[in-house]
C-alpha cells in the first residue's frame, strides 16, 4: 500500500471500528463458551463471570456425550452441510459456465429465471415440498436435506459464479480449445482454479445457514436417526426445565465444524485478494 | 500447395455482417499479415480461421482439407494470444507439452519438441516457472514455444505484440521474422500496426468493414494502393491529401502525397504555415497549415532548422502522387 496515503488519524479511527464490531460480534459466542464451562447455578449467579475452581465443571459436555445420538446428530449435520455445499458448487458453477461461455437461444432467460430463485424465499414452497418428500418417500431422510438445500442455495451461487466466469479471459478457453482440451477439463482444469475466490465466498454465504437451519429438519427429517446438530440440541430446550449446562456445550460443539470450514475457506477467500492485487 | 484458402467467406453475429466476401489464398511458407483499424473483423476472421468461430458461409481449406466442420484441435494450426494464454497452473514446460499429450505424443517425442523450440526461443532457464514468475517478453515466448511444439501447417498470430512496450515489440517482431525463415511454416499474423504488417509479411491483406480492400506485398501497396483507404492506412506518417482543384485537377478528386516525397523550398506548388516541427534526429516532421481540413505533413531526411510561424512553399512531382475520385476509388 502507498505509505503517503495512509493517515495515521484515519487508521486508528478504521481499526477503532472495526475492534469494537468484532468484539460485539464476538461476545454471545463468548458467553456460550464461557457458560458452557460452569456448573449450572454459577450460570445464573455471574453469567459474565470466567469459570474459576469452584464453578468449573464439565458437566454440560458429560451431558451431551453421555446422550449417545450426539455424535449422530453430529454426523448428520456435517453430511447434510458438505454433501450441500458439493452440489451447490458443482451445479452452480456449471450452470454459472454454460451461461456465461455459450451464446444460446434464452441464455439471458435462463439467467433471469435462476437469480429469480434469490428474491423468492424457498421457505415460501415448505409445504408443497413436503408433499412432494411425502410422495416420494424421502421424508425423513438427509437426501430430502441435501436437495432442499441444493436448490436453495443454487441461485444465489449461479448468479455470484457466473459473474466471476465472465472474467476468465476468453483467450485461455480458446487457448484451451486449439491444444485439443475438452469442454469439461477446460471447465475443471482452466476456469475453476481461476475461480476458486468465489467458489470460496459461495461455500461460506451457503454454509452457514445450512448447518445452523432449525425450519427444514424439523419439518422434513424429525426422526430421530436423521436428526441434525442444531435439531438435536432442542431436546435439552424442555417446556418446563431447561438443561442450561447442555444446551450452551452443545452449541459451542456445534460452533467447531463450522470454524474450520470457514478456515479452510477464508484462506482461499484471501489468497484471492491478494492475487488480485499483485498480478 | 496452398496452406489456406478462403472461398467468399461470410460471417454474421445476428443481423450484422462483420466479415464479407473474403477470398483470399495463402501459399506454403508464406507470412500473411492482416491489418486494419479495430473494429474491421481481422481477429474475427483469425478465429474463424482457428474454429473458435464458425463461418455463417463460405468454404475454408487448411493444407488442402476443407475444415468448416472441424474442431480448432483437429485442424493443424497453432495460435498465439494477444494475452499470451498461459495455463497458470502450469510452469513452462507442462505449458508447452500439454497439446502434445492430448495428441497423444509419446514421451520421447514431446522432451524433444519442447527442448528444441525452447532453444529456438531461449526459454532453457525457464523450463520450470510458473507464468507468474516470468515478464511479459518471457511469457509472449512460452506462447510462441506452445505453438512452435506442434508443429502446425499453418500458425495463427492474434495481435502478439500489442501488450509488450516498444523496445521488447521490436526484438520479438525481429524473432519471429527468425522464426518464419527457420520454420518455413505459413503463417497469419493480425495487427492494427501498419510498421509491424510492413516488416513481417510477404503479403499483407488490408480489410476494413469487413471486407478486403487490398491484397499484395508490402512494396506493391505502398506503392501502387488501390484506394484513399490504404493510401492512408499504410506508411507512417501518413499520406497528404489535398483537394484536386487546388493543383489543377477535376474538382472533388483528391490527391495524394506521401510526406517524405514533399520539399521544401521555392518554387513550391503549395505554400503554408508550419505549426509543429518534431525532430527526430534522422528524420525531421514539419507540420504546416495549407489551409485544408487536416495539416500537411513533409517528412524531410535529415535535420532542418525550422521554426513554427514560417511559410513555407511545398514542391512535389506529379509522377509521385495519387489521384483518388469522391468516393475514394484510384483514378489512374
Amino acid at each position: 500500500m502507498n505509505k503517503a496515503r495512509q493517515n495515521p488519524v484515519n487508521a486508528l479511527a478504521a481499526h477503532t471500528v472495526l475492534i469494537l464490531y468484532t468484539l460485539i460480534a464476538l461476545f454471545p459466542v463468548f458467553v456460550i463458551i464461557v457458560n458452557s464451562f460452569k456448573t449450572r447455578k454459577s450460570i445464573f449467579r455471574e453469567p459474565l463471570a470466567l469459570p474459576d475452581a469452584d464453578s468449573f465443571s464439565l458437566i454440560g459436555y458429560q451431558t451431551v456425550l453421555k446422550q449417545g445420538d450426539f455424535f449422530l446428530y453430529f454426523q448428520n449435520s456435517m453430511i447434510v452441510t458438505v454433501a450441500s455445499l458439493f452440489f451447490i458448487l458443482l451445479f452452480g458453477a456449471m450452470a454459472a459456465f454454460a451461461l456465461s461461455e455459450y451464446r444460446f437461444r434464452g441464455n439471458t432467460l435462463m439467467g433471469l429465471y435462476l437469480a429469480l430463485g434469490i428474491m423468492i424465499p424457498i421457505r415460501i414452497g415448505t409445504v408443497a415440498i413436503l408433499e412432494l418428500m411425502v410422495q416420494t418417500g424421502l421424508v425423513n431422510t438427509l437426501l430430502a436435506l441435501i436437495l432442499v438445500y441444493t436448490a436453495q442455495g443454487l441461485p444465489l451461487a449461479v448468479f455470484i459464479l457466473s459473474e466471476f466466469m465472465r472474467q476468465v479471459s476468453d483467450d485461455l478457453k480458446n487457448a484451451g480449445r486449439i491444444d485439443g482440451l475438452s469442454e469439461y477439463t477446460i471447465f475443471f482444469r482452466l476456469v475453476l482454479p481461476l475461480v476458486r475466490p468465489a467458489m470460496a465466498t459461495v461455500a461460506v454465504f451457503n454454509m452457514i445457514p445450512i448447518w445452523n437451519d432449525l425450519w427444514f429438519p424439523l419439518i422434513l427429517a424429525p426422526a430421530e436417526e436423521v436428526k441434525t446438530l442444531t435439531l438435536g440440541s432442542q431436546v435439552f430446550i424442555g417446556q418446563f426445565v431447561t438443561d442450561w449446562n447442555a444446551v450452551l456445550s452443545a452449541l459451542s460443539l456445534a460452533i467447531l465444524p463450522v470454524i474450520v470450514l470457514y478456515v479452510v475457506f477464508s484462506r482461499q477467500l484471501i489468497r484471492g485478494i491478494t492475487s488480485g492485487a499483485v498480478k | 500447395m496452398t496452406a489456406l484458402t478462403l472461398k467468399n467467406l461470410y460471417k454474421s453475429f445476428g443481423k450484422v455482417d462483420v466479415l464479407k466476401e473474403i477470398n483470399l489464398e495463402v501459399e506454403e511458407g508464406e507470412f500473411v499479415v492482416f491489418v486494419g483499424p479495430s473494429g474491421c473483423g481481422k481477429s474475427t476472421l483469425l478465429r474463424v480461421i482457428a474454429g473458435l468461430e464458425e463461418a455463417t458461409s463460405g468454404e475454408i481449406e487448411i493444407a488442402g482439407t476443407p475444415v468448416n466442420h472441424m474442431p480448432p484441435s483437429k485442424r493443424g494450426i497453432a495460435m498465439v494470444f494477444q494475452s499470451y494464454a498461459l495455463y497458470p497452473h502450469l510452469n513452462v514446460k507442462e505449458n508447452m507439452a500439454l497439446a502434445l499429450r492430448q495428441e497423444g505424443q509419446s514421451k520421447a517425442e514431446i522432451e524433444d519438441r519442447v527442448a528444441e523450440a525452447s532453444r529456438m526461443l531461449s526459454l532453457e532457464p525457464y523450463l520450470e516457472r510458473r507464468p507468474a514468475e516470468l515478464s511479459g517478453g518471457q511469457r509472449q515466448r512460452v506462447a510462441i514455444g506452445r505453438a512452435v511444439v506442434r508443429q502446425p501447417k499453418l500458425f495463427l498470430f492474434d495481435e502478439p505484440l500489442s501488450n509488450l512496450d516498444a523496445a521488447l515489440r521490436m526484438n520479438t517482431r525481429l524473432e519471429i521474422a527468425k522464426l518464419h525463415r527457420q520454420l518455413d511454416t505459413s503463417m497469419v499474423y493480425v495487427t492494427h500496426d501498419q510498421t509491424e504488417a510492413m516488416t513481417l509479411a510477404d503479403k499483407i491483406v488490408v480489410l476494413r468493414d469487413g471486407r478486403v480492400e487490398q491484397i499484395g506485398s508490402p512494396m506493391e501497396l505502398y506503392n501502387n494502393p488501390a484506394n484513399r483507404f490504404v493510401a492512408e492506412f499504410l506508411g507512417a506518417p501518413s499520406m497528404n491529401f489535398v483537394p484536386a482543384d487546388w493543383l489543377d485537377g477535376e474538382k472533388d478528386q483528391e490527391i495524394g502525397i506521401r510526406p517524405e516525397h514533399v520539399s521544401i523550398g521555392e518554387p513550391g506548388r503549395l505554400s503554408g504555415t508550419v505549426i509543429h516541427v518534431e525532430h527526430l534526429g534522422g528524420d525531421t516532421n514539419v507540420i504546416a497549415d495549407i489551409g485544408g481540413e487536416t495539416p500537411f505533413t513533409v517528412r524531410l531526411f535529415g535535420q532542418y532548422q525550422i521554426e513554427p510561424g514560417a511559410d513555407v512553399q511545398l514542391g512535389f512531382a506529379d509522377e509521385q502522387t495519387y489521384r483518388f475520385a469522391s468516393d475514394g476509388s484510384r483514378v489512374r
